[in-house]
């Protein structure tokens, strides 16, 4: 079993914070890996980035979003339990490297992935503009961490209820209008990603973004996790999980991810009733 | 010596009582559900007991037959398997999967005069007798010689040379990648076939001799071979298969519907999603489904199609009938439950809707030219007689290769030009030090019994190289 070791709720308990004891994987996992995570004997595999890493504690952090059976079955679980089983480090860490400045957009839950790369980009000499975006202000999280995290932070919220009014995408744009950027890095809901490489492209600054298709196995064995990139078929869970998002059908992405959604619906229904 | 004689000639194959197909077809117990003792008696007295024995030669590990058949034929089933377990450690496995047909059935005398010697289900029997009749009881181990091994990968191959290595007397740690061991035995050969429990039973076998087996150990990515060495490990054995999906490669094939059999067989098998929502992973509930081509992983991932709800499930293979590579056995199965065969024909491209869910399929017809390098006439297609099939789910099952995760993250291990690891047929070192490897990883997707024979070997020469050195 994998012990959780401390427990957070975030955005009004939709986002929930585990740090977990896997000392083994902690020792190995850089930014941008991800692992897969089972509850229990009944349980799905749920890929989840690492938000962060203890080596020294031996815990990994995970961050994640209460949007199914799985997760919510997650939430239920406090400090002293535990996962039955959780797996990796998966998927290839991040290429960092020293550009000048670069400008590391996050939505949502992405902001948690996000987090560990804006802060090694930092520490490797990069001047790094952060811009973070949630619907409204009770949905925002890691304000505090991105902004030591980075050297300039800008906050969006769609409707206006904190920070700059509207999408991150504006303020990106903005950004990218007045100042030398060499790489930007977008992580958050499909759409989103779509809409910064859509805009990057305009400004030809290279784009990393991190997709987060269907898995399984996360190993290249099954191909679920297939995604075109460049006009080629690629396993987001070994090839990547990050690709050039300038390159990425983020469309055909958007469509594989509702493969399942109508069985998963009934099935966290159904938890749902359980749970009452 | 005449009376028994007289017998033999009279007394016919002995059939394996079967769930009938109209019943199976839409469950998932075992098909075969195994020989009584008696019958077990009957069929074992029909072998002649040659005196240089035919069927041996055709058992990729040189299974002692006419001798565990004695031993049956005696009523002495405990004396049977322990014969088998001298040979090969997973004898309800073999049993049950092995393709008898063209190994050590092909090659009994018997099948001159009519039937061969039921050899498969023999064995199945003294290995399930064993297993029903536990009697706990475990092959000696050898005093400690403190010298660790690894062995990545707990498919047929892993588990032999960990159950070999552990009696003489090393520590071995198995480190499987999934939550679970057990191989292709768990993940992709279904319940109907190969039941669960069996392979659970191999491995708690060799929990009780010793064998550590550490689950969600991705080696390469948690740990990697030389890290390995560094942790003080003497030598490595690499049996991590042949895990990487084919695909067709042509257009519309990231629809929503069309899966590898890899994940088809997993989301079934290993997560059991036949259960769903009772566990939490989905799988597609196709209507239509087709599957493309024709060996046992096919007929696997058809046969599981049908048996979750399927209104129609086609197999659909490029050649004839002739050069389907699936046991007859599995074939003639198949079709007893309904599977419709489109032979001679080829997905050209997917079709699909705006939802990006899959609704069809352009296929070609094809006629059978000159011989290729297999030696199998080559399949042409015929112009302009396209034609469009149905579909809603597709599995591709047209063979798999060498996945690349673990060899990637390993030094100066030789890869051949497919990404297979090259390791000496005779003693499965690799060009690494200390590292072997055998079953699919070295020779493509083979079988069970290769695996496990390959595993034997390389057990050996680890033996020999913690005694007398590299
Ligand atoms: C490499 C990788 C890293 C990820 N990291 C994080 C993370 O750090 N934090 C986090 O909150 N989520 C992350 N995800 C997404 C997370 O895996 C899914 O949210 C989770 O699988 C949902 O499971 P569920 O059973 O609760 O919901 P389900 O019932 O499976 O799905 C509910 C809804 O979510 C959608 N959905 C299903 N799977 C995914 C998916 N993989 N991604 C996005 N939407 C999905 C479905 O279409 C459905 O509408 C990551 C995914 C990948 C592949
Ligand atoms: C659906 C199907 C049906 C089949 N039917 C038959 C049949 O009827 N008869 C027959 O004889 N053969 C059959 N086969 C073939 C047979 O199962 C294989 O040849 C055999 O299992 C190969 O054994 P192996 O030990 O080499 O590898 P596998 O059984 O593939 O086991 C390899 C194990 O290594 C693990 N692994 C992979 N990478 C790593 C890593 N990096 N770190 C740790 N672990 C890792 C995998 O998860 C897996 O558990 C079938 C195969 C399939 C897929
Ligand atoms: S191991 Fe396989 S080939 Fe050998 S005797 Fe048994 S069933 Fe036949
Ligand atoms: S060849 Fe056939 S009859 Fe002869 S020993 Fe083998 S199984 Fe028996
Ligand atoms: S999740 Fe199976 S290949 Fe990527």
């Amino acid at each position: 079993m994998f012990e959780i070791v401390k427990r957070e709720e975030m955005a009004g308990g939709t986002v929930i914070l585990n740090e977990i004891a896997a000392p083994l994987i902690a020792r190995k996992a850089k930014p941008g890996q991800f692992v897969i995570i089972k509850a229990n004997e009944e349980g799905e595999r749920i890929p989840l980035t690492m938000a962060d890493t203890d080596p020294d504690k031996g815990t990994i952090t995970i961050i994640y979003m209460v949007v199914g059976k799985s997760t919510a079955l997650f939430k239920t679980l406090n400090v002293g339990d535990g996962y039955q089983d959780v797996i990796g480090p998966l998927g290839k860490a991040t290429h960092l490297e020293k550009q000048g400045t670069v400008v590391c957009v996050g939505g949502g839950t992405g902001i948690a992935v996000l987090h560990p790369i804006t802060r090694a980009l930092k520490e490797i000499g990069n001047r790094v503009i952060g811009i973070i975006g949630a619907r409204n202000r009770d949905l925002l999280i890691l304000e505090d961490k991105m902004r030591s995290a980075s050297n300039e932070l800008h906050v969006c919220t769609d409707d206006g209820s904190y920070g700059r009014p509207g999408f991150v995408t504006e303020a990106l744009k903005e950004i990218l209008e007045k100042e030398d950027v060499r790489q930007v890095v977008a992580i958050g809901p499909v759409p989103m990603m779509k809409f910064v490489s859509g805009i990057t492209a305009e400004y030809n600054v290279p784009t990393l973004v991190s997709l987060n298709p269907i898995m399984v196995d996360g190993t290249g064995m099954c191909g679920g996790c297939r995604v075109t990139v460049g006009g080629e078929t690629r396993f987001a869970c070994v090839d990547g999980p990050e690709f050039d998002g300038h390159k990425v059908d983020y469309d055909e992405l958007m469509k594989r991810l509702q493969a399942y959604s109508e069985d998963e619906r009934r099935c966290y229904n159904d938890f749902c009733r359980m749970e009452q | 010596m005449s009376e028994k004689k007289a017998r033999k000639e009279t007394v016919s194959r002995q059939a394996m009582p079967e769930q009938a197909p109209e019943i199976r077809r839409r469950n998932f117990a075992e098909v075969p559900t195994g020989y009584t003792a008696e019958t077990a008696v009957i069929e074992a007295g029909r072998c002649l007991q040659c005196k240089k024995p035919s069927c041996v030669e055709g058992c990729p590990v040189n299974v002692d037959i006419p001798g565990f058949i004695a031993r049956i034929a005696e009523g002495d089933f405990k004396g049977a398997i322990r014969n088998l377990w001298t040979r090969n450690s997973l004898p309800a496995v073999c049993g049950r999967v092995c393709p008898q047909e063209i190994q050590c059935e092909g090659q009994c005398v018997l099948n001159k005069k009519g039937a061969p010697v039921a050899i498969g289900n023999l064995e199945r029997f003294a290995a399930d007798w064993a297993r029903e009749n536990n009697t706990g009881e475990l092959p000696p181990r050898k005093a400690s010689t403190g010298k660790k091994i690894a062995v990545v990968g707990s498919g047929p191959s892993g588990l032999t040379v960990a159950g070999d290595l552990i009696v003489k007397g090393h520590e071995v740690t198995v480190m499987e990648a999934f939550h679970k061991p057990g191989g292709v035995l768990v993940y992709g050969i279904p319940e109907f076939r190969l039941p669960k429990a069996i392979v659970a039973h191999e491995v708690d076998f060799l929990e009780r001799l010793g064998v550590h087996v550490a689950c969600n150990m991705v080696v390469g990515r948690t740990v990697t071979v030389d890290e390995l060495f560094q942790e003080g490990y003497d030598a490595v054995y690499v049996g991590v298969g042949a895990g990487l999906p084919r695909f067709m490669n042509i257009p519309g094939e990231n629809l929503i519907g069309i899966l590898s059999a890899n994940e088809y067989l997993t989301r079934a098998n290993l997560m059991k999603a036949y259960k769903f929502p009772e566990v939490d992973t989905p799988i597609p509930m196709g209507k239509n489904v087709v599957v493309l081509g024709a060996g046992n992983v096919a007929m696997d991932a058809a046969r599981t199609a049908m048996r979750l709800g399927a209104d129609s499930v086609k197999i659909v293979y490029r050649r004839s009938r002739d050069e389907m590579p699936a046991r007859t056995a599995e074939i003639h199965h198949a079709e007893e439950e309904g599977i419709e065969f489109f032979l001679l024909t080829n997905p050209v491209q997917y079709l699909g809707n705006d939802q990006g869910r899959l609704t069809g399929m352009e296929c070609l017809k094809m006629e059978l030219g000159e011989p290729d390098d297999s030696g199998r006439r080559r399949p042409v297609p015929i112009s302009g007689s396209n034609f469009e099939m149905a579909c809603d789910l597709v599995i591709v099952a047209v063979g798999s290769g060498a996945n690349p995760l673990l060899t990637q993250s390993t030094e100066d291990m030789t890869l051949n030009r497919w990404g297979y690891i090259a390791a000496d047929p005779e003693t499965g070192k690799t060009t690494k030090r200390g590292v072997w490897a055998g079953g699919d990883i070295v020779t493509g997707a083979a079988t069970v019994i290769l695996a496990m024979g390959a595993g034997r070997k390389a057990a050996d020469s680890i033996h020999e190289y913690l005694t007398w050195g590299w």
